[in-house]
């Protein structure tokens, strides 16, 4: 790596001090926190701790458009030598004669021989598919003359249903990604794929003679059919040589309960969309599990208020209830309607002491029961899952260990939920296996020197594989390393060969979703740089270097269905991106389980001891996505940091260890040591602190290297994600962090109207009425005509799941810059939409809330009037328009913006990140060409994605009628999994968003303003158990010692 | 008390106040002028392009429809050029040994694409779209000129925005029936623009929308 990468990063990564954010650590003020809460002077909506507190930093911060440096001018320039250069270089421009006016010349190249059924300047969509963690994800990706610019969800595929996470979105970035591997490397120095296949065939015949002993492979789970069949046909050509797997985001406590409770190994996917009661154990099911954006469609599904299928009720609304009970907040507890937090190691007693009351049998005594739920919370939950037989769900999260899982297998089938709710299938994975037994049998294997030759396929397990195992003193022992990955990594650094692997948009390939549909990944793209697959190395190894990866797929495929009409049914499949009939079957089990003490995970030791949760990250999961700017700039859901990864301690932890936010903190066990730096989140359970995998890459790129902390550090070799037993220190030492938490404070006013469901039905219109459009209220504004169309957009707030994939979707499609971590301290993140989250009540356990905030297309819009080049303007369809070439960068219309929804480019981000079109030419291939790249000065904003509405409207009035509903989907909306965005014509009332906006839910922020904004939005509306709702719950006597100060709301 | 300036000085203040006032309308003057000038604009400047490719032949000489080469003219933003074998479609079979025809010949064999340069040429923050002005009565002529009477090819017309919203406010000036958008010189409706706000309201152009930022610029 040059000096100069090294320098972009630290720009990147600040060192402390260097944002107004690092002053001394300020102690919270604890008693005044929770007075200001319970007090009748406490607002009920707050979104952070410094909020709460009104600290005059807080103050002072808020009280800017922009935090406080922000404004001041870092240059070293001084104002005169600033004017004698702006002077010299407009005299040498020649005030625009020469360079400005002219345009250069462009060619046009057409085709020599045009493909058929191409037609230039329109995009073509192709069907494929990514993988997370091995499962697929279908996808449809837009190509613009051969480049892919967009990813959108395949609707005909079921993992998708025609929606993405924000991985998928983000993925298309990683395949321009400069820094990413693009030659052979031999020993770090450059070489060529066909010096590694001489290297490779003068070793095979040795390996042959003795049967393949001292060969191992390592792939992450693979669930490819046609990788599977390539590494058995070598296993059988070399019975000695030995396959492992590890994915550091493993699923081992998944199949492991399942093989308790049934005796094999089979998968169970879930049926959300039959369950009316859930319960999710430290399950985080809306995001990150194979299948999460089907789930989160099916569950919200039931939940919106536009289902009609419901019990009695004049109104006949009904919305399934889910409970969540999780060590560290997530999706599920935010959009869930009761929430518990709860230590991860304890989530097994309480899962036993469920079980028992629903009538299985379990074994006792072991482990301490769950105390901290109230006795009401229990026997509500116990009362709702009863009545709901066949109709509810508990469903447990990938980290808790295997006996919870048994346990949930156990409790589902106690509720007839098994075949209706639950169904379990084969495994779709090739050959599932303990992971981390196959890995520690590898590293066995490696000291004991038997490992001669290991292909590592895939992954980063030097980075990645759990510290204990100390994978990488062991990795240096083989005699010969090869390394097939996207970047030049932590592994690559120390194999002898380095392969840079194609991504999944360049080469063919398949694999099979969470319910088994197999899907053919095509590549959209010849590979940028010489990359291979994991196929073509394969091949080599089993001597047939001449194969491509398109014939290693094809045979398979040919071997499964006959030559007879394969060409057919291969051109359907690629059509598609789904292989018809390729669902796993429904696999019928034998009940096997018995609950036995001894299979509990290691008692608790007692209350003063830590546990750390080493969960994935919710934005660049296992550190596969560490060198994507998109992701890294991503406010993670619940606590809108960026750029970093942190210690999060509950608010009671952090008071008694006596930590506050930005403190950087020692966590160690047995040895082994991070200093991370710590961030209070309520919600939080208490005594445990969650800090994300995936950061403290040494070596992923110019991005991720540098930012946050390695966590696999503290990683045991058990398969369960926590570990107890860990001391934490704090250092006395601060790291500034990147939050977007405090920005765009909106003062306690009661923007997110909720309700309940009860609460509906007795008075539909509960909905604030200060909030909802005032009828004709007298304005200055200038009254626009009407035309034919005029755009709004509804979020509805009960559906969104805060889950990110808009934004990173709207980032894509609209060429929306990344601007590095001081630049977010500076509040000058360039995401034209933002989620934002408040919190409602006590500081332990509060209600959390998503906003999805974007430009409101306001009636009366207030920047319209103060711009004085008339850069922002109205169009005839109610759009507020922002024209980028008449922008002088005055940012008065920023500043009288009520949303504050107005991007200001205050540098050229991509030359800052080295990542425009003359040092990274490649990420030109990237830019969406239906819109403007901005350049620095000039403001930007949520267009309703005008090219998608353009794009529409020619076609419609090509065919002379007018634009159908539903036909102008916004990007957003399409990345959306719940579909909680709805966009359309309000004039037309026919078409959804008009039946939306005519709900007794629909209501506009700030409507006092009288703006009359385009976007409205829909109550959350939240469906309490009845029994738990209201003062009952604070009659619960606490349980925890310290517990006494639980305020109201704390339970719920 | 003497006087401080000579009588002549109040000549002088006047040339220098005038004078200042003139220099100053004629550096604007002129500096309009460059901006519409061919210099700038590159209206009726011929480009080089590695054939002499003659609209006029083509067109008015052999009557050749727009469509037969700028095939996606109606369903893309983007008119299209032909690839090669199309030229190849005639020229393998007349004027199949020309030499001005060589490096089409060439491009056949090698598989090289032709790079032709770009004549009318609009600002990247542009987003114009063919096909729309072809199905709502804008004629190629209209921004073209008259290709059929161009040897070689030259940009008709400004392009600048000026030029566009002629147009775009008043479409009825401009807009032709249907059977006249590939047609040059004559109409077969003899005026358009007597039957222009017929037309208009017969294409369904909402002529309020026409002039909205973002109808063009994104």
């Amino acid at each position: 790596m040059t000096d100069d990468v090294n320098n972009l990063a630290d720009l990147r990564h600040p060192p402390p001090d260097c944002t107004d954010r690092s002053d001394e650590s300020v102690p919270l003020d604890w008693d005044t926190l929770r007075t200001r809460l319970s007090g009748a002077g406490g607002r009920t909506f707050w979104k952070g701790l410094d909020e709460l507190t009104e600290s005059p930093e807080f103050l002072d911060y808020v009280s800017r458009e922009f935090p406080r440096q922000s404004g001041e001018w870092m240059d070293t320039v001084a104002r005169r030598s600033f004017l004698k250069l702006m002077a010299a270089s407009l005299g040498l421009a020649g005030v625009g004669l020469g360079g400005c006016l002219r345009q250069p010349d462009e060619k046009i190249v057409p085709y020599v021989r045009q493909p058929e059924d191409f037609v230039p300047g329109n995009p073509l969509f192709f069907a494929t598919c990514t993988t997370l963690g091995g499962y697929a994800m279908g996808l449809l990706v837009e190509s613009h003359l051969g480049r892919p610019t967009k990813i959108e969800g395949n609707p005909d595929h079921p993992a998708s249903l025609g929606a993405t996470d924000a991985f998928a979105q983000a993925s298309i970035l990683s395949l321009y990604d400069p820094d990413r591997s693009q030659t052979v490397l031999k020993g770090g120095q450059i070489s060529t794929w066909g010096e590694f296949l001489t290297a490779l065939s003068a070793e095979l015949p040795a390996l042959r003679g003795r049967d393949g002993k001292g060969l191992a492979i390592l792939t992450e789970t693979v669930t490819s059919p046609t990788l599977a069949g390539q590494l058995r046909s070598l296993l059988k050509e070399l019975p000695a040589a030995k396959w492992h797997q590890y994915e550091p985001v493993g699923r081992d406590n998944v199949r492991a309960g399942a093989k308790r409770a049934f005796g094999e190994y089979v998968d169970s996917i879930y049926h959300f969309d039959r369950a009316e009661v859930v319960l999710a154990l430290d399950a985080e099911f809306l995001t990150g599990m194979p299948g999460s954006v089907r789930y989160a469609r099916h569950f919200m599904d039931r939940r919106k208020l536009s289902r009609r299928d419901g019990p009695a009720g004049a109104t006949g609304h009904a919305m399934n209830r889910l409970y969540a009970i999780e060590s560290t907040p997530g999706l599920c507890g935010v959009v869930a309607d009761h929430r518990l937090p709860m230590r991860a190691d304890r989530i097994e007693g309480f899962a036993r002491a469920l079980a028992g009351e629903l009538g299985v049998a379990v074994a006792d005594g072991q482990v301490p029961a769950a105390t901290e739920v109230p006795a009401a919370w229990l026997a509500a939950l116990v009362s709702d899952l009863k009545s709901h037989r066949g109709t509810s769900l508990v469903i447990a999260g990938d980290g808790q260990p295997a006996v919870v899982h048994a346990l949930t297998h156990a409790i589902n089938r106690s509720l007839d939920n098994l075949g209706r709710t639950v169904e379990t299938i084969e495994p779709v994975e090739a050959e599932p296996v303990d992971q981390l037994a196959s890995l520690r049998a590898l590293v066995e294997s490696m000291r004991a020197d038997e490992v001669d030759l290991l292909v590592v396929l895939g992954g980063n397990p030097l980075y990645n594989a759990p510290g204990e195992l100390d994978f990488a003193k062991y990795y240096e022992q083989v005699r010969l390393r090869v390394h097939l990955s996207e970047y030049f990594d932590e592994t690559s650094f120390v194999s002898h060969w380095h392969i840079p692997a194609a991504h999944y948009l360049e080469s063919w390939g398949d694999a099979r979703a969470f319910d088994g549909t197999a899907t053919i990944q095509q590549p959209l793209i010849a590979p940028l740089y010489q990359g291979r697959t994991a196929h073509e190395l394969l091949a080599s190894l089993s001597g047939h270097p001449e194969l491509t990866a398109y014939e290693v797929v094809r045979q398979y495929w040919k071997g499964r269905w006959g030559d007879a009409d394969f060409e057919m049914r291969w051109q359907r499949a690629l059509h598609d991106g789904v292989v018809a009939n390729t669902k796993a079957q429904p696999h019928n089990v034998m009940w096997s389980f018995t609950d036995r003490a001894s299979a509990s995970i290691s008692p608790l030791a007692d209350h003063a001891d830590l546990e750390v949760n080493l969960c994935p990250d919710p934005t660049v999961w296992d550190g596969r996505f560490a060198n994507n700017g998109w992701l890294q700039e991503l406010p993670k859901p619940l606590t809108k940091l960026t750029w970093d990864n942190a210690a999060i301690v509950s608010p009671r932890t952090a008071e008694r260890l006596g930590v506050s936010n930005h403190d950087l903190v020692e966590l160690s066990r047995g040895g082994r040591t991070v200093r991370a730096p710590a961030w209070i989140v309520p919600g939080q359970a208490d005594d445990s602190i969650s800090l994300a995998l995936g950061y403290g890459r040494t070596r992923s790129g110019r991005i991720g290297n540098g930012a946050g902390v390695n966590a696999y550090i503290l990683k045991t070799a058990r398969p369960e994600w926590f570990v107890g037993g860990v001391e934490l220190k704090p250092t006395g030492e601060r790291r500034a962090l990147a939050v977007t938490q405090n920005h765009y404070s909106m003062e306690g006013r009661g923007l997110v109207q909720i309700g309940t469901l009860t609460q509906f039905e007795h008075d539909p219109k509960f909905v604030d009425a200060t909030s909802r459009h005032p009828e004709n209220l007298p304005t200055l504004y200038p009254k626009y005509e009407e035309s034919e169309n005029a755009w709004g957009m509804v979020i509805d707030q009960t559906a969104c799941t805060g889950c990110n994939a808009c934004i990173v979707a709207c980032q894509a499609e609209n060429n929306i810059p990344i601007v590095g971590k001081e630049q977010v301290g500076k509040g000058r993140e360039m995401h034209w939409l933002r989620i934002d989250r408040y919190y409602k009540g006590g500081l332990d356990n509060p209600e959390t809330y998503f906003q999805p905030v974007a430009c409101m297309h306001c009636e009366n819009a207030p920047c319209e009037l103060v711009c004085p080049v008339g850069a922002t303007v109205h169009s005839h369809e109610g759009l507020n328009q922002m024209v980028y070439n008449r922008c002088v960068g005055t940012r008065y219309c920023s500043n009288n913006c009520p949303y504050k929804v107005r991007r200001f480019n205050f540098l050229n981000y991509d030359a800052e990140f080295g990542y425009d079109g003359d040092q990274a030419p490649v990420l030109k291939l990237l830019r969406n060409p239906d819109v403007t790249v901005r350049s620095r000065g000039v403001m930007e904003k949520c267009t309703y994605c005008i090219q998608r509405i353009n794009e529409s409207k020619i076609e419609a009035q090509k065919q002379n009628r007018p634009v159908r509903d539903g036909e102008i989907v916004t990007a957003c909306q399409g990345a959306c999994p719940t579909r909680a965005i709805v966009f359309g014509n309000i004039r037309d009332s026919e078409s959804q968003v008009a039946r939306l906006k005519e709900s007794p839910l629909n209501y506009s922020l700030l409507a006092q303003l009288n703006t009359l904004p385009r976007t409205t939005y829909l109550a959350r509306i939240r469906n309490p158990h009845p029994d738990l709702e209201g003062p009952a719950t604070t009659d619960t006597p606490p349980i925890h010692p310290t517990a006494m100060d639980r305020v109201e709301g704390g339970e719920r | 008390m003497t006087q401080i300036f000579h009588p002549s000085m109040n000549t002088f203040a006047k040339v220098t106040i005038f004078g200042g006032l003139l220099i100053f309308a004629a550096i604007v003057f002129a500096w309009d002028r460059i901006n519409r000038s061919p210099y700038v604009t590159e209206a009726d400047v011929v480009r080089d392009q590695p054939i002499p490719f003659s609209h006029e032949h083509h067109v008015s000489g052999l009557g050749i429809d727009c469509r037969y080469c700028h095939t996606t003219v109606e369903k893309s933003p983007f008119a299209g050029m032909p690839a090669t074998e199309v030229c190849m479609g005639c020229h393998s079979q007349i004027w199949k040994d020309s030499p001005m025809l060589e490096p089409v010949r060439d491009s056949y064999r090698t598989g090289k694409p032709l790079k032709w340069t770009r004549v009318n040429d609009l600002p990247d923050f542009v987003y114009f779209d063919h096909s729309i002005h072809v199905a709502k009565g804008i004629g190629c002529e209209s921004c073209h000129g008259r290709v059929d009477q161009m040897p070689l090819m030259r940009r008709a017309h400004t392009l600048q925005m000026t030029w566009c919203l002629e147009c775009h406010r008043q479409p009825e000036q401009f807009v032709r029936g249907p059977e006249d958008i590939y047609r040059f010189g004559k109409l077969s409706q003899t005026k358009a623009h007597e039957h222009g706000l017929e037309l208009v309201k017969e294409y369904g152009i909402d002529t309020r929308q026409l002039t909205d930022c973002w109808i063009c610029h994104r």
